[in-house]
């Protein structure tokens, strides 16, 4: 508890310090550190809130944190503040089971997800904060015939956008996991599998505070406990929003937050093609290491895969009704428990440790909804459904680049908010849902 | 929420039950404009408050109904017939129930 008691920290949060740049981490200071017991410098700060900004996020998970990034990295805007109204991660980016992956269906999806999956690769020195990336390898397995031939096709698709992923049989599945029954004797015997050799799992905190502390040193403001309570909108344009601890004049808002994205964009008078929908995950005690890959399964609506630390972590589908609560359910536990049992049934005997929910804003086709409204200045990165915490660095990169430029980057220019009036939609079902 | 009241089979667990959405009204397809037909399937209100939804009891008496329920909570303040049966129901009774048996006699 050290860390959180040094002489810079401030009981509410608000207090502004004095601004320091902080120290790149590196072994000899783990050890210098070690061996002294000293503080270690806030990864990031308490400001007071300026009367304007440049540009206002809203929400303070990997893809406002991210956004505010590499604006001030890549595009020199640094006045900037990023509104949170509970802790930075508290919301998706903290609540996600941390797969990252670009084995989708779409060519558009593809691509964009893949630029997501080659920036996670090198973001840990890039942040010089060790987000702990590993690519163990994905696997989406297929019980019936009409699963098998989506596989094929969503592997050709991703050959042909140069992405390492090929439709394998039970054998191979047996050989990288050896625990999985790949019997004939099952309920839903597995008939194949789509292979994702770069696919894996990262320390999805470990992104947030990375891009935290990376966006804090380049001058950006992270404002937690701040509430947007009002979006101030006048002549088709925005002027500022309103917060829990006072007003910002600003031209551009950016709506970068999951779950409460229709509430914010009510704010601002857009209105969206979202629902939301809770979806509950569960974790297990640890083990030891024995689960390499990770395990998805659309038919037994489960995916799996095992920490670091050797906590399994189990999500499902979105939960069957619209919510903003997030409390678990009973229900959810036991269809879970067998059906991982079904896939692994030598788990019988691990235990659960806990289980949460976090909310998932479904568009109709499942594909995000990003950049500009019919409000000038009030820009969307919203409808993350159950596949936002992989797109978070791409998103930051692209969000950022359509706020210094003012043109949507082409890589985004599919996910437009018009595209539901030109009945022009990006059917992400068959890739981006677990049995929903 | 655990329980939802069906207004035929009373308060049944809710896995019996199958959301179908957000209750709306259907443009007339013959006057309505492009815009106004793919607002009305794609647009939500998505509150975080009171909503009025229709749901389907999918393991019980197989109808339709419309349910208030406050998405925060998952707590339901009324649960009725849709609107259309409702008017069927109240036709029944003002023409001594011959309306909705249209079965040429046959009793059931």
């Amino acid at each position: 508890m050290r860390m959180f008691n040094n002489r810079n920290g401030s009981e509410n949060g608000h207090r502004a310090n004095g601004y320091r740049k902080p120290a790149r981490y590196s072994a000899l200071d783990l050890v210098r550190h070690g061996l002294s017991g000293s503080d270690w410098p806030r990864a990031w700060h308490a400001h007071d809130l300026r009367p304007s900004y440049d540009v206002v996020i809203v929400g303070g998970g990997v893809h406002g944190l991210a956004t505010a990034y590499y604006l001030a990295r890549e595009h020199g805007i640094t006045s900037v503040a990023v509104l949170d109204k509970g802790y930075i991660g508290s919301g998706g980016s903290g609540r996600n089971t941390a797969i990252i992956r670009s084995n989708y269906l779409t060519p558009e999806g593809v691509r964009f997800y893949d630029r997501s999956v080659k920036l996670y690769e090198t973001l840990s020195a890039d942040l010089n904060f060790n987000a702990m990336f590993a690519q163990r390898g994905h696997l989406t397995l297929a019980h019936n015939d009409s699963s098998l031939r989506t596989m094929h096709w969503r592997a050709e698709v991703n050959k042909l956008e140069g992405i390492d992923s090929e439709v394998i049989g039970p054998d191979e599945i047996k050989w990288l996991v050896p625990y999985m029954d790949t019997s004939e004797s099952v309920r839903y015997p597995i008939l194949g599998a789509l292979y994702h050799p770069p696919g894996g799992i990262i320390r999805h905190d470990a992104v947030v505070w990375g891009y935290a502390r990376g966006a804090d040193a380049l001058g950006v403001h992270i404002h937690q406990n701040t509430e947007v309570t009002g979006i101030d909108v006048a002549g088709g344009r925005v002027r500022g929003v309103k917060t829990s601890r006072g007003d910002i004049a600003t031209p551009i808002v950016v709506n970068c937050t999951a779950g409460w994205s229709t509430l914010i964009s009510d704010m601002a008078g857009v209105k969206m093609p979202i629902s939301t929908f809770p979806l509950q995950a569960a974790v297990t005690e640890p083990v030891r290491p024995f689960l390499d890959p990770v395990i998805v399964s659309g038919t037994l609506h489960v995916y799996v895969s095992q920490t670091d630390r050797g906590e399994l972590v189990f999500g499902a589908s979105v939960d069957p009704f619209t919510s903003y609560s997030m409390r678990g359910s009973l229900e959810f536990t036991e269809g879970l428990a067998g059906h991982v049992l079904e896939l692994m049934p030598s788990l019988a005997r691990m235990r659960v440790l806990r289980q949460w929910a976090g909310l998932c804003d479904m568009t109709p086709d499942f594909s995000p909804i990003m950049g500009t409204t019919p409000v000038a200045g009030f820009l969307i990165d919203v409808g993350w459904g159950t596949y936002g915490f992989k797109a978070g660095p791409v998103s930051g990169e692209t969000m950022a680049e359509l706020i210094a430029t003012g043109k949507t980057p082409e890589l985004i220019a599919p996910f437009g908010l018009d595209r539901f009036a030109k009945g022009d939609l990006m059917g992400e079902k068959g890739a981006a849902a677990v049995g929903h | 929420m655990i329980l939802l009241p069906c207004p035929y089979c009373g308060s049944r667990n809710v896995s019996e039950f199958r959301y179908v959405g957000e209750l709306s009204t259907r443009p007339d397809p013959n006057a309505t404009n492009a815009e106004e037909w793919r607002a009305f399937l794609y647009v939500r209100a998505n509150p975080a408050g009171w909503t009025t939804e229709t749901w389907f009891h999918r393991a019980g008496c197989r109808q339709h109904f419309v349910v208030e329920r406050h998405t925060v909570t998952n707590e339901v303040r009324t649960s009725r017939l849709p609107a259309a049966q409702l008017r069927d129901r109240e036709d029944e009774r003002a023409t001594g129930g011959n309306v909705a048996n249209d079965s040429g006699g046959a009793t059931y």
